[in-house]
């Protein structure tokens, strides 16, 4: 049998071409599936406080409203400009590919700007009680995942900034990746904002 | 990327990775390198185990505590735990047995993922040395295996602390694994493989690592809550804070009884690939082993709080609960059967690998009969944290899954090294075992019915003689190690050569040379239809012709 086996010689090229076709995509919505379960977990234990434990009766625990709606508005505009890069690429327009990625990374960084402002007006903190710590596990848990997925942005925006680069319309993968996890956050925060801030 | 061809002949491997003894201590991405590194750690680590359960057994041999003082008993049985369920058991069950098989059973050449799969592995040995040097360092967690609050806010925070982080790459390396085996059975198969024609322990580690991809992330999400408790004093689980203890333990739970499964049904697939082979007969009832498995995934997930009947449950959970864990008695006894119905009229060769599966379904069976038992409120009340449960779980994970990695390592020992292991010390092994095995667990069931609590240095001294029996038992178990760690490493230097194929079986990783090249075949990969294939002559049988449903349907 004759095969085509790749001559470079790093290890991490040989070590994808074993496989036949690529199945990161996969893999990443393996993961993805894993990390909903995480946050499954703290809703499911913050609905059962809800439920079951009552706020007790010195403790201060009140949210207001604006600063997380506009925090709502923020991801899922981003969501939506981050499709259009993803289009864009495609097409081969790097450059627009990555204005628009900018732009994504830019909603991101201010979600996150936002949601310290929001910390330090609260007139709670970690540990004033239950529903304080729980608010803020919650909440920094997220914000953790945007904190990455704009890092994760801001690299693939390096990473196609020449039509040669290793982002391309030909490999498209790290951009779909970081795409499909940051709808995933978007998500996340919509749950996260129903039952945090509307229940 | 330029793609070209390799010159004639000329052996392509990937390049900066050993290929002599040393790539076993390197990032290696070759999954039976993987699958052996995981193996032998796993071993190590079960030695480690094995010492801390003999310092248990040698502490309850009289009912004073006088042979180490109270706190250094709760670490010894913290550690124990910890590292029997996850540096041993998990790792070697899943990650060295899928890792060295699956890719052969699919028709791959590795894992769908080489790279993440060495990371996983690579994450196992700091996490395991983490857990131990705690021991050294600050003295290690004391709240058992379970970290329940408040026994795990209230001991020694810095231990606990370093168990945690632990745990926590342990469940990161076990997730990454999950990943990678579901992608492998799902996507990585060999082209005109179906589902239905895969070999059952394909199908057993899918079943696990959905499980592992489900629960393992709810288990890290309440860790790290837990871990705010120790260092943050927030309150999510200490009700003098308005916090909630029993959430963590139906967090907890929501991971750990699907874990029982993560150690168990890999073992059920590696059994049924076991028994056929030296049965020389098709594998009893293949389609309903592949919908029980699938079954226990889903009822596995959905009886978690049977472990917590004396937390103050509300009636219709329980109720829930134990009809829902009754039910899985339903797949695990259909599975029972199917193998015994495999071994029924089959011409068995009673080797050591046979021996021990036929072990493993006769302690499995009675730690199936007490798990029953267990998921009865009632009953279970009576016998709540005390060695009855230590004695059910035992028996479903040694008296289970050990027999079965030990008989898979009889099985598949000529293919990893090219030779055979020396049958009579094989059989001695055995015997020791299966009466050490008994003599230490069978009793306990007897002393958790008169009351003997679990986790506890001191006892009634009426409980002394069955106590002394039960350690006896334990010294046997450790006797028996022996014998197995000379023919491993005796046979492997002198051992009878094995050749490609000495049980003449059919599964695809015997189609090749022993030990396999690197990328497992020379040429294409083997199209098996018919894995379990047995009972006409070897040469008979057209591997391209029926498909393996037929033969299984028929019950021939």
């Amino acid at each position: 049998m004759t095969t085509l086996k790749p001559s470079s010689t790093d290890v991490a090229s040989t070590a994808t071409d074993h496989a036949h076709q690529d199945h990161r995509m996969f893999g990443v919505a393996t993961f993805l599936v894993a990390d909903a379960m995480t946050f499954a977990g703290f809703f499911a234990a913050y609905l059962t406080f809800h439920a079951v434990n009552p706020l007790q009766p010195d403790a201060i625990y009140e949210l207001e409203l604006p600063l997380p709606i506009l925090n709502t508005v923020l991801l899922l505009v981003s969501s939506a400009t981050f499709h259009k890069a993803g289009q864009n690429l495609r097409k081969g327009a790097n450059q627009v590919c990555r204005q628009w990625l900018m732009l994504t990374a830019v909603l991101g960084l201010a979600f996150l700007v936002s949601q310290m402002v929001e910390y330090f007006t609260l007139p709670f903190g970690l540990t004033d009680n239950l529903f304080a710590s729980t608010f803020y596990a919650l909440t920094g848990f997220h914000g953790l995942h945007v904190t990455l997925g704009a890092l994760m942005i801001l690299i693939v925006w390096w990473q196609c900034r020449t039509p040669a680069g290793r982002v391309t319309s030909e490999n498209q993968f790290p951009l779909e990746a970081v795409e499909l996890y940051w709808h995933f956050v978007d998500g996340i925060w919509v749950v996260l904002f129903l039952i945090l801030y509307l229940i | 990327m330029t793609v070209s061809l390799t010159p004639e002949g000329e052996q392509h491997r990937p390049s900066l990775q050993p290929t002599g003894w040393l790539r076993y201590f390197s990032f290696s991405v070759d999954h039976k390198v993987i699958g052996l590194q995981y193996l032998v750690c796993g071993f190590l680590f079960y030695l480690i185990g094995g010492a801390l359960a003999g310092a248990i057994r040698t502490e309850l041999v009289s009912p004073m505590s006088d042979f180490m003082p109270r706190d250094v008993y709760n670490q010894v049985l913290t550690l124990h735990g910890t590292v029997m369920i996850f540096l041993w058991i998990v790792p070697v069950v899943n990650g060295a047995f899928g890792n060295y098989l699956i890719p052969f059973y699919v028709g791959a050449r590795d894992m769908a993922f080489p790279r993440l799969n060495a990371v996983a592995f690579w994450l196992i040995p700091p996490a395991g040395l983490l857990l131990i040097s705690s021991y050294f360092i600050t003295g290690a967690a004391q709240s058992g295996w379970t970290a329940y609050p408040p026994l795990s806010t209230t001991t020694a925070a810095s231990g606990q602390v370093i168990w945690i982080l632990s745990v926590l790459l342990l469940g990161g390396s076990s997730i990454f694994g999950g990943i990678n085996f579901i992608a492998t059975v799902l996507k990585l198969r060999r082209p005109g493989l179906k589902l239905m024609q895969l070999p059952m322990y394909c199908w057993a580690m899918l079943g696990t690592s959905i499980l592992v991809v489900l629960s393992t992330p709810v288990l890290a999400g309440t860790l790290i809550l837990l871990s705010f408790d120790i260092v943050a004093h927030t309150g999510f689980f200490n009700p003098g804070l308005g916090g909630n203890v029993v959430v963590y333990q139906h967090l907890f739970w929501f991971y750990s009884h699907p874990a029982v499964y993560i150690m168990v049904l890999p073992a059920f697939g590696l059994v049924s690939e076991i028994l056929p082979v030296h049965c020389r007969k098709p594998l009893f009832g293949y389609a309903t082993m592949v919908y029980s498995i699938m079954a226990i995934v889903v009822l596995g997930l959905v009886v978690w709080a049977h472990h917590m009947f004396t937390s103050g449950t509300p009636p219709w959970m329980r109720l829930f609960f134990t009809i829902a864990t009754a039910f899985i008695a339903v797949p695990t006894g259909i599975k029972f059967f199917n193998w015994l119905a495999t071994l029924w009229g089959g011409r068995i060769a009673l080797n050591s690998a046979v021996l021990f599966s036929c072990g493993f379904i006769i302690n499995f069976v009675l730690g199936g009969i007490t798990g029953v038992a267990l998921a009865q409120v009632p009953f279970d009340v009576h016998v709540h944290d005390t060695y009855f449960v230590v004695a059910h779980f035992h028996y479903i994970v040694y008296g289970g899954t050990v027999f079965v990695i030990f008989a898979s390592i009889y099985h598949w020992y000529p293919k990893v090294t090219g030779r055979m292991l020396n049958e009579t010390l094989g059989r001695l092994h055995f015997l020791l075992t299966f009466i050490g095995f008994n003599l230490c667990f069978a009793p306990q069931h007897w002393l958790g019915l008169n009351g003997m609590p679990r986790r506890v240095a001191e006892y009634d001294p009426q409980f002394a003689f069955i106590n002394q029996l039960s350690s006896a038992g334990a010294l046997l178990m450790a006797i028996s190690t022996l014998p197995f760690l000379w023919n491993v490493v005796a046979s492997a230097f002198r051992g009878e050569i094995a050749g490609d194929n000495p049980w003449n079986a059919l599964t695809p990783e015997w189609l090749t040379s022993s030990p396999p090249p690197v990328e497992n075949w020379e040429g294409e990969a083997p199209l098996v239809h018919e894995p379990y294939g047995y009972g006409v002559p070897i040469d008979q049988i057209d591997l391209a012709a029926a498909s393996g449903s037929d033969l299984w349907s028929s019950g021939k």
